[in-house]
C-alpha cells in the first residue's frame, strides 16, 4: 500500500480542517473594525470563545503531523518559509490570549481588541504568504532549504496573503450569520456578501495567472484527457459562487458559511492539483519527503482509530454550543 | 546558506538560545495547568459527592484561573510545535521518524481532547447536565496528563535512544515502537515531571490561600484551598525526593557526565565528596571555595562510601556539558524541594495541633513559596537539558550539527520579537491571573447548571430559524 500518499491525503485533509474551522475564528476577528459597539463584539468574540483552541489545534496536528510522516518536507518549508512562520505563530499568540484578557481588564479592553484584530490579521495573511511562496517554487540542495532570505516575498504571494484574508473574513462573516441575530446579522450579509465576491475575485486571477506563469502547471491543467475531468473545477467553481451568493440574497442562515466552505474547498482542490505530487513544490515529491513505511504506519492506526473519536466529539462540543449566540453566553462576570 | 554577517556559531547560539527562552516559559503552563486540571477535577468531584458549596466556589475560583493559565499554555505551545523545523531542520529531518509520530500522538490522543472539552468546561455549566459537565472536566485533565506522557517520552528518548536504528539518508528509524516509547529514562522522568506539576501547583493553591488566610482567618474558601495544598505538601514533597533519586540513579547509569557536572565532580574517585556548595571551575577541573562532606557523594549515587563515581575526566573534554550551570541549577532544585517537604511537615505539625488556620509564620512562609514549584521546575529542566549538551540525540547528534541553515541575523530577529512578546503578553495575563487569584473565593460567582430542558428548547429555536 502507497503510505506516503494516504498520509499525504490525511495531512491535506488537517490542513482544511484547520482552514475550514480556524478561517472562521480568525476571520471573525478581522471584522471587528466593522462593529464598533462594545456588545457586538463581545457576542462575535463569544461565538468563537468554546470552540477556538480546537480550532488551533488542526494547526497543531498540521505541523506535527508534517514532521512525523514528511519530516524532510517539514525540515525545509521552515527554514523557507522562516518569517511568515514566526510572523504568524506571534499574531496566533496575541489572538489568542485576547479571548481571556479582554474580558479579565476595562481599562485595556480596547488594546486587547487590537490585539485580537491585528494579530488574526498577521496570522491570516502570513498563512496565504506561505500558500502564495509555495506555488512559486522552493529551491533545495542537498535536502536542505538553499534560496535567500526573502524569496517568499513577491507580489505574487502577497497577493495570496490578502486572497486568504479576505476568504476568511468571508468565513466569519457567514459565520456570525449562522450564529447571531438582528442588526448584528443583517450587517453580516452585507459584508459577506462583498467578500464573496472578492474572494472569487482573487480565485479567479490566480487561476488565470498561475498557467500563464508556469508552465508546468499549464501542462497539468491543459493537457489532454486529464484536462478534461480537471475542469470540472472551474465550472464548480462558478456553481458554488452561484449558490453562495443567491443564499445570502435569500438570508439563508446555515447555507452561506457551507457555501462559503466549498468556495475553499474548490480552491484547495485546485492548489492540491497544481502541486501533487509535490510537497515542497518542484524540488521534493510527497515520496522523496515520506518517513520510513513503519513510522508511517505506526501513525496511520492511531489516526484512522482516533480521528473519527475527535470528529465526534468535536461534533458534540459545536452541538453543546448550538443556536444563536446571546449577549449573556460568556462566562465571564 | 543564507548571507550573514555573523558565523554559524553566532547563529546556533541564537537558535539555542531562542529554543530555551520559548521552551522555558512554555514549560511554566503546562506545569501549573497539568495539577490545575487535576485539582478541579478533584474539587467539582467532591462537591458532586458531598454537595459542600466551598468545593463549588474553588472550583469556580480556580476555573478562571485555568483559562487564562490554559490559553498562554496553547499559544506558547503552537510556537514549539514549528521550532524544531524553523531553526533545528537537521534535527527534524533525522529525528522525524522517531520522535514526530510520537507528538502525533500527543495532538491526537491529548490536545484535541484538551481542547474539545475546554469549551464545555469554561462555557458550558449552563448548557449540559452537571454529569456532562463533570465529565468534561475529567476529560481535559487526562489530556493533560497524557499530553505529559507523550512530550516526556520524547524528550527521554532525546536523552537516552533506544530502539532504532539508521537509513541511508542518515534518519533514524525505529526498529521496536515500545523500545522507542519507554525508553530507559522515560518511566523516571514522567514520574519526577507529574509530581512536580502536582507540587508547583500545590505551592500556588497553598500560596494563594495563605494570602487570604492571612487577611481573614475566617475566609471557608481560603482555609479549605490551604488545607488541601498542605496535604499535598506532606504527601507529595517527601515522595518527589524518593522519585528524584531514583531518577538521578538512572542518570548516573546513562548520562554520567551529566551527574558528574551536577555533582561538580571533575575528577573520578572513590570516596566521592558530596559539595554543598562552591564555584566549579572548568579551567582548573576544581571545585573552588568548596564546602563539601566526604564520601557523601558515593553514598547517594552507589548507597556505598567506598564506591569510586565517575567524574568528568572519565569523558573527552569536548563532550563536557557547561559545568557551572548544570551544578547551580541543580542546586536550586534540590533546595527548593527540601524546602517544600519542610513546609509540608511544618503544616503537618500545625495541623496536628490545630493550628493550621492560626499559624500567620506558616502561612507567610507558603506565601513565599508560592512561586517555589515554577523555579525548581526551570531549575530541573536547566539540570537535565544543559546537563545532557553537547548532544542534541545523546551521543549521535551534536547540537551543532543540528541547526537549520538559517543565518544569525534572522535567528536574532526572530529571539527578539519572541522575547518582547512573551513579556508584555505573558506579563499581562500573569498580573490578571494574580488579580483573580486576589479576589476573595468566597465571592465568586456560581452560574446554575443547565436544566435539559433547556437545551431542547434552544435546538427547536434552531430548526424554526433555519428554513
Amino acid at each position: 500500500m502507497d503510505y506516503a500518499l494516504i498520509w499525504a491525503i490525511l495531512i491535506a485533509v488537517a490542513v482544511f480542517a484547520y482552514v475550514a474551522l480556524d478561517g472562521f475564528d480568525l476571520g471573525v476577528a478581522m471584522l471587528f473594525p466593522w462593529f464598533k459597539k462594545e456588545e457586538d463584539r463581545d457576542i462575535m468574540m463569544n461565538t468563537v470563545a468554546p470552540v477556538w483552541d480546537g480550532n488551533e489545534t488542526w494547526l497543531v496536528l498540521g505541523g506535527g503531523g508534517l514532521l512525523a510522516v514528511f519530516p524532510l518536507a517539514y525540515a525545509v518549508l521552515m527554514p523557507a518559509l522562516y518569517m511568515p512562520v514566526i510572523a504568524m505563530l506571534l499574531g496566533l499568540i496575541f489572538r489568542g490570549v485576547a479571548f481571556e484578557y479582554r474580558f479579565k481588564t476595562k481599562t485595556s479592553k480596547h488594546l486587547w481588541d487590537l490585539s485580537f484584530i491585528l494579530g488574526s490579521l498577521v496570522a491570516a495573511l502570513s498563512q496565504g504568504i506561505m500558500l502564495g511562496a509555495m506555488l512559486q517554487g522552493i529551491k533545495v540542495v542537498d535536502r536542505s532549504y538553499a534560496g535567500g532570505w526573502f524569496d517568499w516575498l513577491s507580489w505574487f504571494s502577497v497577493f495570496c496573503g490578502v486572497a486568504v484574508v479576505i476568504g476568511y473574513a468571508l468565513l466569519g462573516s457567514t459565520w456570525l450569520v449562522m450564529k447571531t441575530e438582528g442588526q448584528l446579522q443583517q450587517k453580516s450579509y452585507q459584508l459577506a456578501f462583498r467578500f464573496a465576491l472578492g474572494l472569487v475575485a482573487c480565485i479567479a486571477f490566480v487561476s488565470l495567472y498561475l498557467p500563464w506563469r508556469d508552465a508546468a502547471i499549464a501542462d497539468r491543467w491543459f493537457s489532454f484527457p486529464a484536462s478534461l475531468w480537471l475542469w470540472i473545477l472551474p465550472v464548480v467553481l462558478g456553481l458554488v459562487t452561484f449558490g453562495l451568493l443567491r443564499a445570502l440574497k435569500k438570508e439563508r442562515h446555515v447555507s452561506p458559511y457551507l457555501w462559503s466552505l466549498g468556495l475553499f474547498l474548490v480552491a484547495f482542490l485546485g492548489f492540491a492539483v497544481s502541486i501533487f505530487p509535490y510537497l515542497v513544490p518542484r524540488a521534493i515529491t510527497l515520496w522523496e519527503a515520506a518517513a520510513p513505511d513503519n513510522s508511517l504506519i505506526f501513525l496511520l492506526v492511531g489516526a484512522v482509530i482516533l480521528l473519527p473519536i475527535i470528529f465526534a466529539y468535536t461534533g458534540y462540543t459545536y452541538w453543546v454550543f448550538r443556536g444563536k449566540t446571546r449577549a449573556d453566553a460568556g462566562y465571564h462576570d | 546558506m543564507i548571507e550573514s554577517l555573523f558565523s554559524d556559531a553566532d547563529a546556533l547560539l541564537l537558535a539555542r538560545i531562542q529554543f530555551a527562552f520559548t521552551v522555558a516559559f512554555h514549560i511554566i503552563f503546562p506545569a501549573f495547568t497539568i495539577g490545575i486540571a487535576s485539582y478541579l477535577a478533584v474539587l467539582e468531584g467532591l462537591f458532586l459527592k458531598t454537595r459542600n458549596p466551598v468545593y463549588q466556589k474553588l472550583f469556580r475560583f480556580w476555573l478562571k484561573i485555568f483559562a487564562v493559565a490554559f490559553g498562554m499554555g496553547v499559544v506558547s505551545g503552537i510556537v514549539m510545535s514549528y521550532q524544531f523545523g524553523t531553526n533545528w531542520a537537521v534535527f527534524s529531518d533525522k529525528a522525524g521518524p522517531v520522535i514526530g509520530p510520537l507528538m502525533g500522538y500527543e495532538v491526537l490522543t491529548a490536545f484535541f481532547l484538551e481542547a474539545g472539552f475546554l469549551g464545555v468546561m469554561l462555557f458550558g455549566m449552563n448548557r449540559v447536565g452537571e454529569r456532562l459537565h463533570y465529565f468534561a472536566t475529567l476529560m481535559v485533565a487526562i489530556g493533560t496528563a497524557i499530553s505529559a506522557f507523550w512530550i516526556l517520552s520524547v524528550n527521554s528518548w532525546m536523552q537516552t535512544p533506544a530502539g532504532f536504528a539508521m537509513n541511508d539518508v542518515g534518519q533514524y528509524v525505529v526498529e521496536d515502537w515500545l523500545t522507542v516509547i519507554f525508553n530507559p529514562s522515560f518511566p523516571y522522568r514522567l514520574a519526577h515531571m507529574l509530581l512536580a506539576a502536582y507540587l508547583t501547583t500545590a505551592f500556588v493553591v497553598g500560596g494563594v490561600g495563605a494570602w487570604h488566610l492571612l487577611r481573614d482567618r475566617s475566609n471557608a474558601a481560603a482555609r479549605k484551598m490551604f488545607s488541601m495544598a498542605m496535604w499535598m505538601a506532606l504527601l507529595v514533597a517527601p515522595l518527589q525526593v524518593f522519585v528524584g533519586d531514583l531518577h538521578g540513579l538512572n542518570t548516573q547509569e546513562h548520562q554520567p557526565a551529566k551527574v558528574a557536572a551536577m555533582e561538580g565532580h571533575f575528577q573520578s574517585e572513590a570516596r566521592a565528596p558530596l559539595y554543598l556548595f562552591g564555584l566549579p571551575n572548568e579551567e582548573t577541573a576544581e571545585v573552588d571555595y568548596a564546602l563539601k562532606i566526604p564520601g557523601l557523594a558515593s553514598v547517594i549515587l552507589k548507597h556505598d562510601i567506598n564506591a569510586e563515581v565517575t567524574g568528568l575526566d572519565a569523558f573527552p573534554r569536548d563532550e563536557w556539558p557547561p559545568v557551572t550551570i548544570v551544578f547551580w541549577a541543580f542546586r536550586i532544585m534540590v533546595g527548593l524541594g527540601l524546602l517544600m517537604v519542610v513546609i509540608g511537615l511544618w503544616a503537618g505539625i500545625q495541623r496536628a495541633r490545630g493550628k493550621l488556620y492560626q499559624s500567620s509564620w506558616l502561612h507567610k512562609s507558603a506565601l513565599l513559596m508560592a512561586p517555589s514549584g515554577f523555579v525548581a521546575v526551570i531549575a530541573g529542566w536547566i539540570v537535565t537539558e544543559v546537563g545532557r549538551q553537547p548532544w542534541v540525540i545523546y551521543g549521535l547528534l551534536r547540537t551543532s550539527d543540528a541547526a537549520s541553515p538559517i543565518a544569525a541575523e534572522g535567528v536574532g530577529g526572530s529571539l527578539l520579537a519572541f522575547i518582547v512578546v512573551y513579556f508584555l503578553v505573558f506579563g499581562a495575563g500573569t498580573v490578571y491571573i494574580l488579580r483573580k487569584m486576589a479576589s476573595d473565593p468566597e465571592q465568586v460567582h456560581i452560574p446554575d447548571y443547565a436544566k435539559p430542558k433547556a437545551a431542547g428548547m434552544a435546538a427547536e429555536r434552531l430548526m424554526h430559524e433555519e428554513d
